[in-house]
């Protein structure tokens, strides 16, 4: 209970949910710390997280061998990072991991296009997605490197007065 | 403090009935211990099992909870607790031993010590508890407890300090775990191992106090965002049609969904109005008033009785349904009417002053509330970031709503990227400057020729008037509405086209369009009145220099036909009783209000029928005309010409505000009014949500409307004060009727005012009046108004400049 920001009673709950969705395999007594995981595609089908177009990427960035199978710390955790109770500044650095989708710390425009594609279910033309791309470049990378690190990105985050209502 | 020692003890005794004294005053004995000062130098073991004990107790709240509720996350913590368990047995078995020589250290307590461990020892109960009972379960458990715990060596002063730093550092660390962003795993293992080192060490620090109350504290914030988030909830599902705006605006974008706002915002006001004037005006009537047919000015005269049921005599809104509630002619003038008192003559003047006035109030309002808002800025940095990163609600699970955000999404982005494009473009300035200048002309053309057109049709149809309306047929009396609307359908068309020359960014477009209908219709509207008012003024005229003369010459019929009745006995007739004669048959004057009223509710109607027919054909039958007969048609009809009709934002808007205006002409003079436009608003919000999601299509570049709805809100200030003018001109000037209305028989409308106060309220009250409304103390008020306007002004201004300051200094 000291590691996410839940209540005993949430915390009971979320053991419901994980149970829920594989009950032949979750135990339900959790005091011998078995080694559960579960796979990736049974996590993106709660219905939470089923229309989120980043559930992939969200269910990666939370899994500990980084292939996207969650054991019930890794829930547990998941689900604590986006509750409204989270700090911005944790929030932020998960969002961060989230749409970086090459995992290489930075946010280029690779990625940026791959969370635009996402977003707008490719409706957009070509050349828009580069023009907003661009633009978005151009607005919040402090540093000159053509890419986000995670400071341009933070600092960029922090004065949105959206980012927290949504996340 | 021994005495209370003891009652702790004892209380905790009586719990542990079944373990034996021993146990008992072991219990009591440690906490007495864990009173002594801090810093006091200790002797090995003993101190520091005692201090163990404590931190253990400390920690077991904590590992209490936790596994009382089998908390899976944090299974690692039940391993911890069973060598935790063991040491405690241990260390009571030793303390055990070592009771003689506690006893004497408990006689040199320092009195301070005790005091700050007070407040631990209440909490220290509830943790003493549950320590009880897991005792009880692990009596069994404690085993042979070889001593795991290795001989602590006295601990000089640095070393505590330091300890104390090292302590206080894993405390914070435990309390800030959850905000740190490492996997789970290895947030449990820092815990466990601070945990320990805290419990090992913390002894001169005193326990974790007030744990219990942090958990409740949480607790009761969590409660109170959930329960602030469901009054959100209930209060955005109270809104009517929420839901249908946005989604029209995920799909069309915001200026589309900014007009079905204002149509909404629009809706309210006529409520409000029509509560007012159904309210005070109607019932009143309705339910105390004489019935119909009592007096001449409720009954519908003989002549007409024949077709005054008929349906196009009530879709004209004369016969049956002009002898009613519904319009100006039927009030009666008496002050007070019914049991209650009811002022009638009063509360229609006051009604309709009162409706004007919260008008005012509330559009200023809206202005102001409107300015506020821009005035927090156009935040233009980082726009697009934002746009990518934060506009996709995570909390959204329902796949229609994931369909409307996807859209608004992209809708969004590509209002962005208009904007970004429209900072970009780089103008050929001269071409841009004289194709401007030949589209302002071509649209002052248009202008001027439809003032003239409209001109000439009223003059016409005075000319019809005056040579009779039986003779001609639907058109030629139906003419002056059905052109204005008409040409209300056309000309924006054509301003449309035109503006296509000048190749403006669409917001600045979309405004110079708005302001050549606002034109177009104003002078419309302008030639309208001005026909209306020629005509009056033309039966005015008549009225004027008839008036009198008519009023003697209509009771002078009067008499002569109550005379016909009697056959004979007139002369004494002044004393005799009235003659139960049909009111239907008594000869009527002129009234000219209900006229007004008649002709501001038929243009109303047939505005309302344009508006659903333009909709229906221009829209509808295009729509399925291009659908359907695309198979078979030469070109493509969906691309080319006709294609599917974008909706018309402006056009609405203004139709919008035009109709507002009618309807605040003329309510005073058909309290009905706001009745038949609240319906009209209603059907028409309907309809019109239907067809927009339907039959047109999203505008080739989707643009944000500006925040402010200031510009529709300036325009509807002007119409709002101009539609006042003719309501005031005719309370303060024109005489009322004679002989129907709620002001018949008095000079001037407003002197039920005068006569209120005459008879209604105290004398000193009157006198009060009539000094205030002195010229001379009027005009220094007016004075002193503008005087606190002009520095209202400045002060505000100085403040934003202020503002622009402070957000230049934060970027």
């Amino acid at each position: 209970q000291d590691c996410t920001f839940f209540t005993r009673k949430e915390i009971l709950r979320l053991h419901g949910r994980y149970h829920e969705m594989a009950p032949n395999v979750v135990p339900m007594d959790y005091t011998k710390d078995p080694d559960v995981k579960l796979p990736m595609q049974l996590i993106i089908n709660m219905p939470e997280l089923k229309e989120n177009p980043f559930k992939e990427r969200i269910v990666e960035s939370f899994s500990e061998d980084g292939e996207g199978s969650l054991s019930f710390n890794d829930f547990v955790d998941m689900f604590s990072v986006l509750s409204e109770m989270a700090p911005r500044e944790l929030k932020a650095i998960y969002a961060f991991k989230i749409y970086d989708f090459n995992t290489d710390n930075f946010i280029c425009k690779a990625d940026l296009e791959k969370t635009l594609n996402k977003l707008t279910r490719e409706e957009l033309t070509a050349e828009e997605i580069t023009l907003v791309c661009e633009k978005v470049i151009e607005e919040a990378d402090m540093d000159g490197d053509g890419k986000l690190g995670f400071a341009d990105f933070e600092n960029m985050i922090s004065k949105a007065p959206d980012f927290l209502r949504y996340f | 403090d021994g005495s209370d020692d003891h009652e702790e003890g004892s209380a905790v005794e009586n719990e542990e009935t079944g373990k034996g004294t021993d146990k008992g005053r072991k219990r009591a004995t440690p906490r007495t211990r864990r009173a002594h000062p801090r810093g006091r130098d200790r002797h090995g073991d003993e101190e520091d099992e005692d201090d163990e004990e404590g931190t253990r107790r400390a920690g077991h709240r904590r590992h209490r909870s936790r596994r009382r509720g089998r908390a899976a996350g944090n299974e690692a913590s039940d391993s911890d607790m069973e060598p935790a368990k063991a040491r405690k047995n241990q260390a009571n078995q030793k303390s055990k031993e070592d009771d003689g020589e506690e006893e004497d250290e408990k006689g040199g307590k320092s009195g301070k010590g005790k005091n700050e461990k007070k407040g631990d020892k209440k909490t220290d109960k509830k943790g003493k508890k549950e320590k009880a009972n897991k005792k009880k379960k692990d009596k069994k458990k404690s085993g042979s407890g070889s001593d795991s715990e290795s001989e602590e060596e006295p601990i000089t002063e640095e070393e505590l300090a330091k300890l104390k730093e090292e302590v206080e550092e894993k405390k914070k660390l435990i309390a800030t775990l959850r905000n740190k962003p490492w996997k789970m795993k290895k947030k449990l293992s820092v815990l466990k191992e601070a945990q320990l080192f805290v419990e090992k060490f913390e002894g001169a620090l005193g326990k974790g106090k007030g744990k219990k109350f942090y958990a409740y504290k949480v607790m009761m914030t969590k409660k109170w965002m959930k329960f602030q988030r469901d009054f959100e909830n209930f209060k955005t599902a109270c809104i009517p049609w929420e839901m249908k705006i946005k989604e029209i605006e995920s799909h069309f974008g915001s200026s589309v969904a900014s007009y079905f706002i204002f149509l909404r915002w629009m809706y309210g006001i006529n409520m409000i109005l029509f509560g007012l004037t159904f309210g005070l005006v109607m019932v009143p009537e309705a339910l105390m008033g004489k019935p119909y047919g009592s007096l001449p000015r409720k009954t519908v005269p003989r002549a007409e009785e024949a077709t005054a049921m008929n349906f196009a005599t009530l879709w004209d809104f004369s016969g049956f349904a002009q002898y009613s509630v519904l319009f100006y002619g039927y009030y009666n003038n008496q002050r007070t009417i019914g049991w209650l008192k009811f002022r009638m003559p009063l509360s229609y003047f006051l009604v309709g002053v009162g409706s004007i006035g919260y008008s005012f109030m509330i559009v200023t309002r809206t202005m102001a509330k409107n300015a506020n808002d821009d005035g927090g800025g156009d935040d233009t940095s980082f726009n697009f970031s934002w746009k990518m990163f934060t506009s996709w609600d995570y909390l959204i699970g329902n796949p229609e709503t994931a369909d409307n955000k996807f859209a608004s999404i992209t809708t969004s982005f590509k209002e962005a990227i208009v904007e970004e494009q429209e900072s970009r473009k780089e103008e050929n300035i001269h071409l841009t400057r004289f194709l401007r200048v030949l589209a302002n002309f071509l649209a002052l053309c248009t202008l001027a020729g439809s003032g003239y057109l409209i001109f000439f049709v009223v003059r016409r149809s005075q000319q019809f008037a005056l040579e009779g309306l039986e003779n001609y047929g639907w058109w030629e009396r139906n003419e002056v509405n059905t052109v204005m609307s008409l040409l209300g359908m056309f000309c924006p068309t054509l301003f449309d086209v035109i503006s296509s020359l000048e190749n403006y960014h669409p917001r600045i477009a979309l405004r110079w369009q708005l302001g050549r209908i606002f034109a177009l219709f104003l002078g419309n509207l302008y030639t309208f009145i001005i026909a209306l008012m020629d005509e009056i003024n033309l039966k005015a005229r008549y009225l004027f220099s008839f008036t009198l003369e008519e009023e003697k010459i209509v009771k002078y019929n009067m008499t002569i036909w109550e005379a016909s009745l009697y056959n004979g006995t007139i002369p004494e007739n002044s004393t005799a009783p009235p003659i139960q004669v049909d009111p239907a048959d008594v000869p009527r004057g002129p009234c000219w209000e209900t006229m007004v009223g008649q002709e501001f509710v038929r243009l109303t109607v047939s505005d309302m029928m344009t508006t659903y027919i333009t909709i229906l054909i221009g829209d509808f039958l295009r729509a399925v005309f291009v659908r359907f007969f695309n198979y078979c048609w030469c070109w493509d009809l969906e691309y080319g010409f006709p294609s599917y009709s974008e909706f018309d934002i402006s056009g609405n808007v203004l139709g919008l505000i035009f109709n507002q205006g009618m309807i605040w002409m003329g309510s005073f003079y058909a309290p009905c009014l706001p009745a038949i436009n609240v319906f009209r608003l209603h059907t028409s919000m309907y309809l019109q949500c239907w067809a927009v999601m339907c039959c047109n299509v999203p505008q080739e570049r989707v643009f944000k409307a500006s925040r402010s709805n200031n510009f529709y809100m300036a325009m509807l200030l002007f119409i709002l004060f101009l539609s006042t003018l003719p309501a005031v001109y005719t309370i303060v000037s024109i005489p009322p009727s004679f002989d129907c209305g709620p002001f018949s028989g008095k000079t001037r409308m407003f002197e039920v005012i005068s006569e209120t106060l005459e008879h209604d309220f105290p004398s000193w009250f009157g006198k009060v009046f009539g000094y205030a409304s002195n010229p001379g103390l009027i005009l220094p008020f007016i004075l002193l108004m503008v005087l606190s306007l002009y520095y209202l002004n400045a002060t505000s201004k100085s403040y934003k400049e202020a503002n622009l300051e402070l957000k230049k200094k934060l970027q």
